[in-house]
């Protein structure tokens, strides 16, 4: 059976809390603040909300549950999508589902955390049972290890060199200098990339991405409620999710996105070539690389070509991560799960902070969470189009 | 290779000493399976009873089937490495300073894929490895994968070393060193290449066959300890306390007397020696250890005590023996406790009958002292916390993990 389309549901006003590296408030301040932004943006009242989709890994002992009370909330649909850096298109799958079938008129989805000076150790030290058990004890503090054997596994299996995956980052620092938000500010060359200290061979320190404190938004409603507040938005034309996909694979090679893919472009009624710009999950360069196979950018295994034959940044062929993504913006926790989204809605409508993709029609973005244990469980993408 | 281990040098009396820090110790309590495992030296894995799927991490149901019926197994751990890293850092005080460090994955030919530390001279990915489970300095367990066959200086790797308490380059004492048992514990020392092993002595006057020739070996030093007096137990401590690295407690004191047999002198003398003996040194020695136990190349690392198999399940013709080891047992679980926040391990050595003169009329096979001694160097090797040494001790826990009750039925007439 095939999907049915998103059609007369849109996302509209992206809001991003500006990042900050550390910082003394808590995760209900970012998350505040965003629904604060998202309701300025609208020009609505928080009255007006009937749905609410909340990600943060900050936020404990609360959920979405108790956001209703702490900001005085009545919604009468209600979600928390724990899926870390697929939480956004996980959110607006959701949110879209429900607008389309009534539940809800405007659903705010929102995901944020702060990030005390000891927060990032201790959320890795309780992250899930099997890292818990499996992986925290071994000394990998958080997925750097997983992703050191991943990306070495990778390199052995594909033949893509330390300098393929730096043009990414490096790309990625280029579109980010024009982004107000990135907290990399400066520029970074291939021989920083190259020379930067060793973090888990054969991860260097800019294949890791900078934990901070943020938040993103933004708002699914009906086309014609947008129209009717004078919105700008963007249409879902597809969208996908997918978890622990290939678990037999002994090391991951490959993400969910390669079972759904077809499915994806086949409700778009587009395929990888016509996208304007992409926005792919960067917690680090190899996990790019495997998007854009599994994507259909490029065949399996052939990504070390595909990015020996694209430039990456704006004004050039196949923009990516066109805000500088996590890596030159940083991870505010789970608001990196809706860095991609909030920055192709802007690209579609014109409203871009950063560097613009001229004449944007359509954009790919997605996502990747929840190194459980071994690998990234999550994925997910959506493919967004202009108006 | 692993470059062979050197001979540490003393530590500079003005320089700060590193405090003792731990691997992250939390774990699920089905993973604690694993570490149970490892405490006796097996790698122990869930094994679905229904469709024979061997998973890890542990879980609570079969990834497979879905079935609840997981069994804990002994697994063989040979595998592939199928892809390595070197972690130059890590959130962990602990591991801060130890990298770098490697870590690997290996694919258990069982099955699952496992995040492993790697043992220095495993070769790069792909290669063969066999993983085995250790425990770590929190007493937890980790995996281990090392390579396929045995290299020089194996057990030298530092990332082995913090799971095991090998005696070399070691200072060790041996409390009571006069009797069969303490004279091959300490000579075991010195042949599996301790620094010193000073020998505990509580009467100095009395012969001993083979204490002699065991005084001259350049690497013993026979110190005056009696177990039994306070004064003298803290007076050695005042001496070498601060030097032990691995306390190795052989005193003992055992007579056949059975509960209804008149009179308490002789349960107080065990006592005196079998329970508050160990708690007189676990006063004196324990502190000064826990100070030490990140110190250098060769820090102070164990604790061991020799108990009996009767701890577990008493024998009613040595009654009162039995209750004193089975208080020292559990004196000794508290030490285990209490020594784990500086990563000392405590070892306990729960033997059968061994041939020494309290034990005459007990029927083969009983365990000769050469035979428990080499059963602690391998522990102290291998880093093993609990060793059933000899086929009576291996019966015995058997018998009483199958059923505790009929073990003691059976314990009547022996
Ligand atoms: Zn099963």
């Amino acid at each position: 059976m095939s999907r049915a389309s998103y059609e007369g549901v849109v996302i509209a006003a992206p809001v991003t809390i500006p990042y900050v590296r550390y910082s003394t408030k808590d995760a209900h301040w970012f998350l505040g603040r965003v629904l604060a932004a998202l309701m300025k943006s609208a020009g609505i009242k928080k009255s007006r909300l009937d749905g609410l989709c909340v990600s943060s890994f900050t936020l404990f002992p609360d959920t979405a549950v108790g956001l209703t009370q702490h900001f005085g909330l009545s919604p009468r649909w209600l979600d928390h999508i724990p899926m870390g850096g697929a939480c956004g298109v996980v959110a607006l799958r959701r949110a879209a589902r429900a607008v389309q079938a009534g539940d809800a008129e405007i659903v705010a989805c929102i995901a944020g955390d702060t990030n005390h000076v000891d927060s990032f150790r201790q959320n890795l030290a309780n992250f899930s049972r099997f890292a818990r058990d499996a992986v925290y004890p071994f000394g990998a503090g958080g997925p750097n290890a997983s992703f050191a054997l991943l990306t070495s596994y990778y390199m052995n299996q594909c033949g893509i060199e330390a300098a393929d995956f730096g043009k990414l980052c490096v790309a990625q620092r280029d579109n980010a200098l024009m982004f107000p938000h990135a907290l990399f500010k400066k520029p970074l060359t291939l021989d920083d990339y190259l020379n930067a200290r060793p973090i888990a061979d054969p991860l260097k320190l800019f294949d890791c991405v900078m934990p901070c404190a943020g938040a993103e938004g933004f708002l699914v409603m009906t086309e014609a409620e947008a129209r009717r507040l004078d919105l700008s938005f963007a249409r879902i034309l597809g969208a996908i999710e997918r978890h622990n996909a290939f678990p037999d694979d002994p090391i991951q090679l490959r993400g969910g996105w390669t079972l759904d893919c077809d499915d994806l472009y086949a409700q778009a009624g587009v395929g990888a070539a016509d996208m304007d710009f992409v926005q792919v999950y960067d917690d680090y360069p190899v996990i790019e690389v495997m998007q854009l196979e599994d994507l259909g950018f490029c065949p399996k295994s052939e990504g070390v070509d595909f990015v020996r034959r694209n430039t990456f940044t704006v004004g050039g062929t196949l923009p990516l991560n066109t805000s500088g993504g996590q890596l030159s913006v940083g991870q505010a926790g789970a608001a990196g799960g809706y860095l991609g989204l909030t920055e192709a809605v802007r690209q579609l409508t014109g409203h871009t902070l950063g560097a613009k993709v001229e004449k944007a029609r359509r954009g790919l973005v997605s996502g990747f969470g929840m190194v459980n244990y071994d690998r990234g469980l999550c994925s997910g993408a959506a493919i967004l189009g202009a108006p | 290779m692993t470059p062979a281990l050197i001979k540490p040098k003393p530590r500079n009396p003005v320089s700060a000493l590193r405090l003792p820090t731990l691997p992250p110790p939390a774990r699920s309590r089905s993973a604690l399976r694993l570490t149970a495992a490892a405490a006796e030296g097996r790698l122990e894995l869930q094994h679905c009873a229904d469709c024979g799927t061997v998973q890890y991490p542990s879980r609570s149901a079969c990834v497979t089937c879905l079935s609840h019926r997981l069994e804990w197994r002994e697994t063989n751990g040979a595998g592939e490495l199928i892809s390595g890293t070197v972690l130059h850092h890590s959130n962990e005080l602990y591991y801060r300073e130890r990298v770098p460090l490697r870590l690997g994955t290996v694919r258990l030919d069982a099955g699952p894929a496992l995040l492993v530390h790697l043992q220095g001279d495993c070769a790069a990915a792909p290669s063969r490895v066999r993983v085995s489970a250790h425990l770590d300095k929190s007493g937890q367990a980790v995996l281990i994968a090392l390579p396929a066959e045995d290299t020089a200086n194996m057990a030298d790797d530092p990332m082995l070393r913090e799971m095991t308490s090998d005696p070399k380059f070691r200072k060790v004492l041996v409390t009571d060193g006069k009797p069969a048992v303490g004279q091959a514990v300490a000579m075991a020392m010195v042949e599996a290449g301790a620094d010193i092993v000073w020998v505990g002595v509580a009467e100095p006057w009395k012969q001993a066959p083979g204490f002699d020739a065991l005084t001259k070996l350049k690497q013993i030093e026979i110190v005056p300890l009696d177990v039994t007096d306070e004064k003298s137990v803290e007076e050695l401590a005042g001496v070498i306390g601060g030097k032990v690295d691995i306390l190795i407690n052989t005193a003992e004191f055992h007579r056949t007397h059975t509960v209804v047999d008149r009179g308490t002198e002789t349960a107080r003398a065990e006592m005196e020696v079998n329970y508050l003996g160990l708690l007189r040194l676990a006063q004196a020695f324990g502190p000064a250890m826990r100070v030490r136990a990140a110190e250098g190349s060769a820090p102070a690392t164990a604790w061991v005590n020799l108990l009996s198999i009767h701890a577990l399940s008493a024998l009613p013709s040595h009654g009162t023996f039995s209750a004193t080891k089975a208080a020292a047992f559990a004196l000794s679980q508290n030490l285990r406790a209490e020594m784990r926040h500086a990563g000392i391990r405590v070892v306990n050595v729960f033997p059968g009958p061994i041939d020494d003169e309290w034990n005459q009329l007990v029927p083969p096979p009983k365990l000769a002292p050469v035979a428990l001694a080499e059963a602690i160097v391998a522990a102290l090797r291998d880093g093993i916390e609990d060793v059933y040494p000899g086929d009576v001790a291996q019966d015995i826990v058997t018998r009483f993990r199958e059923s505790a009750k009929v073990l003691e039925r059976e314990l009547w007439d022996q």
